[in-house]
């Protein structure tokens, strides 16, 4: 794997994690539980699309093919796809979308700000933009987890529910890989193992003070870092892309 | 009207630029104050409206009926000398 390449993958993982997260963050727009609450999920969804877009077109740059994110959105197969399967796995109920979002921001808030220190100018800058937005994510899914955990004996149970069922997909945050390697050694990328006890203690403090049972680490999931996805992903895509698929270029 | 089920009612407030008046700007539904903050930004700020939000809630603004406006507000129909046209800006200010 070449620096260049290793670039490309480590821009596209960015990207795609923005954007399946985006995407799947979409599905709550018109069924949020509120008007306010549905607003606030497609709020999330959209700062989501807009970092996908701008990663997406700096990958599309350094691939140096003549694609535009679109493209690489619209017009990879999964197998090219490397964002975390977590990202991918349905929004569920309330409980499981709020569980997700926590899990996911308390990685995306220490990520983005390390990366707004890369040397690499266009993903610092981007990751500037995220960091902040994140922040506003997990304090979003921090306040929700309290509400849902010290709620009815209901929702304690759901969130609970959803704590251990997602508990298996966040062990890949933090594999690294080839092009995570090379990158760290040029100051581009951030090492994710250090990242990992930040994130168990931020999680452990919010599900502690929501009195929700943090899982034991068990057998992780693992696979997106080589394109290898759930069932899920191939569902989200059909969808997503039909339309580039069916009238390619299509314009309106 | 039908019940309003949707949590509490809370009146919002946006500051548009620093050091200005914080103005109505609408209201949402929330079951706690951060909550209602949150709402508050993500309903009202997302065109970069705002610099500071208030929220409170509705149950505690006391506004006035209509039945007392002839008694609150017709006595200074007659009082133009209230309003401040007499003055002379000074030269450079904003406002007065």
């Amino acid at each position: 794997m070449t620096p260049q390449e290793a670039l490309f993958k480590y821009t596209l993982r960015l990207g795609d994690n923005a954007l399946i997260q985006g995407h799947r963050l979409s599905e709550w727009c018109s069924k949020g539980p509120i008007l306010e609450e549905d607003l606030a999920l497609t709020n999330i969804a959209l700062d989501n699309i807009g970092l996908a877009q701008a990663f997406l077109k700096y990958a599309a740059d350094i691939e140096g093919k003549g694609k535009t994110e679109d493209d690489l959105a619209y017009k990879r197969p999964e197998r090219q796809f490397y964002n975390h399967q977590i990202t991918e796995l349905p929004i569920g109920d309330f409980a499981v979308t709020i569980a997700k979002q926590l899990l996911i921001s308390a990685f995306e808030v220490p990520l983005f700000s390390a990366l707004s220190h890369s040397t690499d100018e266009t993903i610092a800058g981007i990751a500037a933009k995220g960091v902040k937005e994140s922040r506003y994510h997990f304090v979003h899914s921090r306040d929700w987890c309290y509400r849902l955990g010290e709620g009815t004996e209901l929702s304690h149970s759901k969130l609970q529910q959803a704590i251990h069922d997602l508990w298996a997909y966040t062990g890949e945050l933090f594999e690294m890989a080839e092009e995570d390697t090379i990158l760290l050694v040029a100051g581009i990328a951030v090492d994710l193992e250090e990242l990992r006890p930040l994130w168990k203690e931020t999680v452990a403090t919010v599900l502690t003070e929501a009195t929700i049972q943090i899982p034991e680490d068990g057998t992780m999931h693992t696979g997106s870092r080589n394109g290898v996805h759930t069932e899920h992903l191939g569902h989200i895509l059909a969808e997503m892309q039909y339309l580039q698929r069916a009238y390619p270029d299509a314009t309106w | 009207m039908s019940i309003d089920t949707q949590l509490d009612l809370w009146e919002v407030f946006i500051q548009q630029k620093a050091g200005g008046n914080h103005t109505h700007a609408g209201s949402v539904h929330a079951s706690d104050k951060q909550m209602a903050l949150q709402n508050a930004r993500d309903i009202y700020t997302r065109r970069k409206e705002g610099t500071s939000i208030w929220v409170i809630p509705s149950q505690y603004i006391t506004a006035s009926t209509t039945e007392d406006a002839d008694m609150l507000f017709d006595p200074s129909d007659d009082k133009l000398y209230r309003h401040p046209t007499f003055y002379v800006m000074p030269e450079g200010a904003k406002q007065i």
